[in-house]
Order: structure tokens, then sequence, then C-alpha cells
């Protein structure tokens, strides 16, 4: 049987940006940080417009190791609400009309953040990359790297853990933690 | 002799990116800070839940580090953070002021150990804990 014919780009193009623009423009403190994210197809690059705001050593100057940490874990949330979210966008399961009117996907919440900075951040445009190294039906692990010049050498990385949100299908939101076996969670949690 | 938590509260107050979150220095003393930072809508992480971002929470964490490693009495003329591990206990409530209290608990030649932990003041349960190193420079 021959394929059907695929959807003209454009359409395709215009869903998936507005999925992302939807996402991202939908949170206060990703507008604070002047954080926009560049997308080739379902691949994300975050991007930390410069502002003197982000300095935190004016003397050098400097990016604030805080707003680094928040980069990276903008990044990281970000990315991982977006890989959850494609799934359901290419499914044609999700209702984007809903979505652009602000009914959005319950996003993952951090559980831990460690953050290495690995050389000072220079006063101008930072970029990130998240890999999600596991994603569970309730916790995801994400490492993220930062550049800026030159992709080579990072001046930042981190490594998170994320509680995922419920998923349809999943019962009551509020059911107890389960404390996280050792060697991460089991079988069930794929 | 200018008095060094003098120096440590000039230089936090000309911290561009704390002047942006709103962060107030409370208390600064022998490796010891603590730094408000009161609820403002820009730093929501949830729009659904009003919750403010984790990412705020760490930059107020890691101000708060970086204050207690100044006002060390071995006295570093600089610092910068190395690593910084957070834990997020909980959401913090909407609408609360949150307060961090940092320790630098071991100072070397060139690095510094931080604790610190970050309350909204509605139960004991901190909202997050961090746990940093800094260098310590010295001329």
């Amino acid at each position: 049987m021959p394929r059907s014919r695929p959807e003209p780009m454009q359409v395709v193009k215009q869903r998936r940006d507005g999925a992302l623009k939807a996402l991202v423009e939908a949170v206060p403190y990703v507008r604070f940080l002047g954080i926009v994210f560049d997308r080739r197809g379902d691949e994300l690059t975050g991007v930390m417009t410069y502002s003197e705001d982000l300095i935190g050593n004016p003397f050098l100057p400097a990016l604030h190791g805080g707003a680094t940490s928040a980069f990276l874990e903008v990044t990281a949330i970000v990315s991982l609400s977006w890989a959850v979210l494609w799934d359901d966008l290419e499914s044609g399961a999700l209702d984007i009309a809903r979505l652009e009117a602000g009914d959005l996907p319950r996003l993952p919440k951090t559980i831990g953040l460690t953050t290495d900075y690995l050389r000072s951040g220079l006063p101008r445009d930072a970029y990130a990359r998240a890999r999600i190294v596991r994603r569970g039906r309730r916790y995801a692990s994400v490492h993220v790297v930062g550049w800026q010049d030159n992709h080579d050498r990072p001046f930042a990385q981190a490594t998170g853990h994320f509680l995922m949100p419920p998923r349809d299908g999943d019962g009551a939101p509020d059911t107890p933690r389960e404390p996280m076996a050792p060697g991460g969670p089991g079988p069930a949690d794929g | 002799m200018v008095d060094r938590a003098t120096l440590a509260r000039q230089f936090i107050e000309a911290i561009p990116h704390a002047r942006a979150l709103g962060l107030e220095l409370v208390e600064i003393a022998e490796g010891r800070a603590v730094i408000s930072m009161p609820y403002d809508e820009k730093l929501i992480g949830d729009p659904e839940t009003r919750v403010i971002h984790g990412g705020a929470v760490s930059a107020l964490l890691d101000t708060c580090c970086g204050a207690a490693v100044m006002s060390h009495p071995t006295q570093p003329d600089a610092t910068a953070t190395i690593d910084l591990r957070i834990d997020y206990m909980r959401a913090a409530t909407p609408g609360q002021t949150l307060v961090a209290t940092a320790e630098c608990y071991h100072v070397t030649r060139s690095v510094a150990f931080v604790r610190a932990t970050a309350v909204d003041g509605r139960t004991d349960v901190p909202v997050a804990s961090a746990a940093a190193s800094f260098t310590a420079e010295r001329r």
C-alpha cells in the first residue's frame, strides 16, 4: 500500500513551533532570564540572550553562577517537557488550540541538580543542549551542557533528576512517592 | 581598617543579577550569610501553581554561599562557584519570601566548602538545600 502523502512542511513547522512557543512563553521566569529556544526537528538549543542583569561579578565581568545554573535547569525542564509533548504532537493526540490557549501539560519537577562551573561565563549569549539520559514514567535523568563561543569548550554542565508529571491513566496524581530503589527505579518504571 | 562585613555587603549589592532577583542581605559575619528573596511574579516557574522556578532558588542559594565565603575570617579576595548541588525538598509557598542561610564550614588555601538551606517560613522543612565548593582566591 502506498504511504499517505506527507503534510505540507509549513503545516508541520507551524504546529511544532506553536507548541514550543506555548510551552516556553507561559513561564515568567524563562522570560526574566531572556531564554529562548531554537528548534531543528525535535532538537532544542536553549539560548540565554546576554543582558547586564545576568552578571554576577561586575569586575571581571562574568555571568552569575546562579543564572548559569538556572539556564541549565530551564533547558533541562523544557527539553524534558518537549520530549513528552513531541510524542503526542506527532501522533495527533495533542490539541494545539488548547495548548495555545494556555492549557499546558504539567511540568516536570526538579528533585536535584548538580552544576559544574568549568569556565567563567563571559558577558555574551550562552547556549545549552540537554541530553535525556533516562526518561521513565516517574523519574528522569538529564545531562545539560552549556557553551558560549566554542561548542567544544563548555563553560558549565549539569546533571539533574526530575519527577515526571502524572500522565493520563496513572491514577491519583498525589499518590505517595515511592522511595527510589538502589540502582534506580525498578522495571515497572518504564 | 575597613570592616570585612561592610565590604561583603557592598559587593553583594553591586551584583547586577542579585539586584534583578530582588535579593536583600539580612546578615553577614564570619563565614555565615543570610539573604532573603521576596516573592515576585516574574520568578514564577509553574504558571498553574504560581510556584517560583527552581532556578531562582538556585540563584539565591548560590549568591548566599558566595557571600558566606567572602565573609570568612580567612579573608579571600575573590570567589567563584566550582560546583553547586541543589536538592529541592518541596515547592516554595507562593507569596512567601524565601530566606537562605549559608555557612562556609571549611576553607583550604584555594577552596571553600559551603552548605546552605532556603526556608519560606511556612514549615520547618526547607524548600531546598545546597552543598557547594567555591574558589578562594588570594592575591
